[in-house]
Order: structure tokens, then C-alpha cells, then sequence
């Protein structure tokens, strides 16, 4: 079997961004880890402040909808372009249906 | 496998009863979002399921009778004009972008109970918009583009 140059350079650069990846996580905390800083200094903010800040019980909500309201935005941007790319690469409009058949 | 209503009294009755109270569990998730897992994308995403039921059930030509392709689109860019007007109405009232305590000027319910509303409104408008992304991908993927009032002409 003859393997393609293009699919050499493809598995070439596969491996080495996933020995990239590897090598930064390395340098992560460890799981779970309470001195890692997303433990000392976002977590407990979140936790202390959530329902005085916002009278949600749901930290989740909180985080996700309010102290990140921004990221949530680009979220849901992406959902109505998602939609947006579907309906355009797919619908065919009525007239160019036509001009096909003729 | 669309373009026609199934012939099965059972299938149909069932959706018919059904889809009701998806809708309502739908609505359920997206405003408990406060106090349970759930919110506007899961929400939504119940929501633009029980549309594709009535869609599978019911055929193209009837369920877009109630959810046409114009109206999926409009709800789609409505969900987030409903979050960026939100976060806009902030920046209006004198608070920073999507800073729902200060929605509280024109609430009047105090800052934390205004994030709240603030989180519930946003989270209104993700739901329309997923639904409205759901039904529309649904309806391009599974007909190729071309929808049945395509057919007629």
C-alpha cells in the first residue's frame, strides 16, 4: 500500500501537536488539587458570593449567565450562526430548483 | 421520509398527547434554571425536540403550518437579540455591558434580585435561539434544501 506525502505531513503534524499537548500538561496542577489557583482564587468567590451577588442557588447558573454573561454570549452567537451556515449551505430556493430541472 | 404524515393512528396520538408536556418541561428546566440543573440551552434544546417529534409524526407540510421556515429564522436572531439587548439595556441604564444589577433602575427590586431576572431573561433568549437552531438544522439536514412548498410550482 502506498501511503500519500500529503497524509505523511498530516499524521507528522498530528503527532506532534498531540507531543505539544502532552508536554503542557506537564506543567498543570494537579486534579483536584486545592492549592491550584483556579481552587485558591475563583472557586471560593464564586461560592461565597453567588447568592448575595445574584439570589441564584444554582452556582452554575450564576457563573455561566452573570460573572461570564460575555462568554455565553459568544455561545449563543455560535448556535445562531450554526443555524445561519446550515440554512444557507443547505436550502436550495425554489427558483434555482428550477433552472436546475430546465 | 418527511414529506408525508405517518399513517399510524398510534405514533400520531401519542405525539399529540405528548408533545404538550415536553413543552411545558421544557419551560419548566429553562425558568428553574436558578435552582437546578437545566437553563436556556437544554431548555431549548427540549423544545426544538418536541418540534422535531411533531415534525416526524405529522410530516413537513403540516408542522410547518406551525413552525414555518421564516418564523425559525426570526426566532433565531430574536434569542439573541433578546441576550445582546439585554446586555445593551446595561450599557444604557450606566452599568457595564451585561451588568444586570444595574437593570435594578428600571426593576426596582434591589441588585441581586435584578441579576436574577437579568440571568432568567438572558436565559429566555438562549432558549428561543436554540430551539429556533434546532428545528432549522433539522429541517435543512433532513430534506436536502428542498422543502415541500418546493413541490407545487
Amino acid at each position: 500500500m502506498k501511503i500519500m506525502p500529503l497524509k505523511m505531513v498530516a499524521f507528522a503534524a498530528v503527532v506532534l501537536t498531540g507531543a505539544l499537548l502532552l508536554y503542557g500538561v506537564e506543567d498543570m496542577p494537579a486534579w483536584g488539587d486545592p492549592q491550584s489557583p483556579a481552587n485558591t482564587h475563583v472557586s471560593p468567590r464564586y461560592i461565597e458570593n453567588a447568592i448575595p451577588d445574584t439570589a441564584t442557588p444554582n452556582i452554575v447558573t450564576a457563573v455561566l449567565a452573570d460573572y461570564r454573561g460575555y462568554d455565553t454570549l459568544g455561545e449563543t452567537t455560535v448556535i445562531f450562526t450554526a443555524g445561519i451556515a446550515c440554512l444557507y449551505i443547505l436550502r436550495r430556493p425554489r427558483n434555482q430548483r428550477r433552472k436546475e430541472r430546465d | 421520509m418527511l414529506s408525508r404524515e405517518s399513517d399510524n393512528l398510534i405514533v400520531k396520538t401519542v405525539v399529540r398527547i405528548f408533545v404538550p408536556f415536553i413543552q411545558v418541561y421544557a419551560l419548566y428546566v429553562i425558568a428553574h434554571g436558578h435552582y437546578s440543573p437545566g437553563g436556556g440551552f437544554q431548555g431549548g434544546v427540549i423544545l426544538g425536540a418536541s418540534i422535531v417529534l411533531l415534525f416526524l409524526a405529522y410530516g413537513r407540510r403540516q408542522a410547518m403550518r406551525r413552525m414555518g421556515e421564516g418564523l425559525t429564522a426570526f426566532m433565531n436572531s430574536t434569542g439573541v437579540f433578546i441576550y445582546g439587548g439585554i446586555g445593551l439595556l446595561c450599557l444604557l441604564l450606566g452599568g457595564n455591558l451585561l451588568d444586570y444589577a444595574s437593570l435594578d433602575r428600571i426593576l426596582h427590586v434591589g441588585a441581586a434580585q435584578s441579576r436574577s431576572l437579568g440571568i432568567l431573561g438572558v436565559e429566555v433568549g438562549v432558549g428561543i435561539a436554540v430551539m429556533a437552531a434546532m428545528i432549522s438544522i433539522f429541517l435543512d439536514i433532513s430534506t436536502g434544501g428542498d422543502l415541500p412548498d418546493d413541490d407545487n410550482d
